[in-house]
């Protein structure tokens, strides 16, 4: 945080009086919401050892594990599928057919603007009433990968026109202008915002436990709802152990889309579009 | 298997519909104000008020939807809180909303150039006239466009409510599938007002953005 704001001027001592003042009041006020909400939780049985102690057991830790595996599993199925779509729909949106570029809107708008969980529902009841990993993971290939293709083709888009009217006047065909030209100039500068759209995948892979796939928060309910303490059924902990999970793996994703878009800002091409 | 809209099946249809739009439109007033809230925060020169929005927002963003209304739902009545259904739900979806919002604004504020407050300030503009005649106004422009698929998405992220329990488009969707209508019937209908409802909220932020927009 550099010094100047465009909300305020850089403090002066009466200022930054006023501004350790404020940071000392707010801090307490903070101070007193953290102590409030422990106390409530502590009130209510929710840190007793005896909370706590089914995840000591082997079998619960095993069912996380493999809760997380199969998150990691629908997560992976569907990233690969959505960006293979994702480049199909972008390479039809930017064709110089009309057809094809008019079936491909079509089909880019009516997925993006469906719920996600409405299609995996429907896909799970009518497709794939076996095999919930497979709706979920093509629910998800769908509506990211719609959302992809946006992605890409305002990548290619955003590469200076010139570039490609260079490389149509070199005698290139459109392929080849697309695969040696604009391809590799938008990648830098949509790679973020992928793996941006990535982390939503990965967290929308918890609307699995609507259509019963066994992922980690399915796992996280099932252990919850079937393990009984003297202090009652353990959702919180439970949910607090998930949450933990689901933040550091989208914190990870994110500081790698962080770490490509800092290597990327080097030399003059400084686009960064914001993650959708 | 009938037709679909039979045996007072339209007015299941329409409540669901009804308690959609009363969710969504809910959540998207508590999630601008917090948003505003936490935006203030996380612009502000107090480094604990900065702290605490950014820890605030780095964990609901990363929460998915779906874990959030399962914390709801299932941990604030264990410790001593009770609401019916909607008031949890509209709970979940703010708090994520929100949380969405203050990025947004923020990085509105930011994008206003700080040449443009000092300009303001050197012309002897006092520090509420410099921010409300200088500096939001070219923010919220630029918020417009990112805002709108935030609000878009909020009416799709609502429907995770029919799955905890409220009664609203995904969950008629459910019950129809239950009575066993045709699955895709059912789609087609819950689809197309979906489309509608994003297609509503699009209109009045194409509005808000002609009604704002200026020659530069």
């Amino acid at each position: 945080m550099s010094g100047s704001s465009v909300l305020y001027d850089v403090p002066g001592p009466r200022a930054k009086a006023r501004n350790l003042i404020l940071g000392v009041l707010a801090g307490a006020g903070l101070l007193g919401l953290l102590w409030y909400v422990y106390r409530s939780l502590a009130d209510a049985n929710q840190f007793t050892a005896a909370m706590w102690d089914p995840f000591q057991y082997k079998v619960a830790q095993e069912k996380i594990l493999t809760g997380l595996l199969d998150t990691l599993k629908a997560f992976a199925t569907a990233a690969v599928l959505s960006l293979i779509l994702g480049a199909l729909l972008a390479a039809g949106r930017l064709s110089d057919h009309k057809p094809v570029r008019t079936v491909c809107t079509a089909i880019v708008q009516f997925f993006r603007a469906m719920p996600l969980l409405i299609m995996i529902f429907a896909l799970y009841q009518s497709l794939f009433t076996t095999s919930p990993f497979w709706g979920l993971v093509i629910g998800l290939a769908l509506y990211n990968g719609a959302v992809q293709a946006e992605i890409i083709r305002s990548g290619i888009n955003a590469v200076p026109r010139g570039q490609g009217e260079a490389a149509f006047a070199l005698g290139l065909r459109k392929t080849q202008v697309m695969g040696t030209v604009l391809v590799p100039q938008a990648v830098r500068s949509m790679l973020p915002a992928i793996i941006g759209q990535l982390v939503v995948t990965l967290k929308d892979t918890s609307l699995g436990f609507v259509i019963t796939y066994p992922e980690l928060l399915y796992v996280g309910k099932l252990i919850a709802g079937t393990t009984a303490t003297p202090d009652g059924y353990p959702y919180i902990p439970v949910t607090i152990i998930i949450g933990a999970i689901y933040i550091t793996l989208c914190l990870l994703l994110t500081a790698l889309a962080k770490w490509i878009e800092g290597r990327s800002r080097r030399g003059a091409n400084r686009r960064t579009p914001a993650a959708a | 298997m009938g037709r679909l809209f039979e045996n007072g099946n339209l007015e299941l249809f329409r409540d669901g519909f009804l308690q959609t739009v009363e969710l969504s439109a809910l959540s998207a007033l508590f999630a601008l104000l917090l948003g505003t809230l936490l935006a203030a925060f996380r612009v502000s020169p107090v480094p604990v008020l900065r702290v605490f929005g950014t820890v605030w927002v780095n964990t609901f963003r990363n929460t998915p939807l779906t874990v959030l209304f399962f914390a709801v739902v299932f941990g604030l009545p264990r410790l001593g809180v009770h609401f019916d259904n909607f008031t949890f739900a509209v709970i979940a979806l703010s708090a994520y909303t929100g949380s969405f919002v203050c990025e947004v604004l923020r990085s509105g504020i930011n994008t206003v150039q700080v040449g443009q407050a000092e300009a303001a300030r050197s012309l002897g503009m006092t520090f509420s006239q410099t921010l409300t005649q200088v500096v939001l106004p070219q923010a919220a422009r630029t918020v417009l466009g990112p805002m709108s698929s935030v609000f878009i998405a909020l009416p799709r992220n609502s429907a995770i409510a029919g799955a905890f329990s409220v009664s609203e488009l995904y969950h008629f969707q459910q019950t129809m599938t239950d009575l066993g209508y045709g699955i895709f019937l059912i789609f087609f209908w819950v689809a197309l007002a979906y489309l509608f409802l994003s297609a509503c909220v699009a209109l009045i932020f194409r509005f808000l953005e002609t009604r704002l927009a200026v020659a530069r």
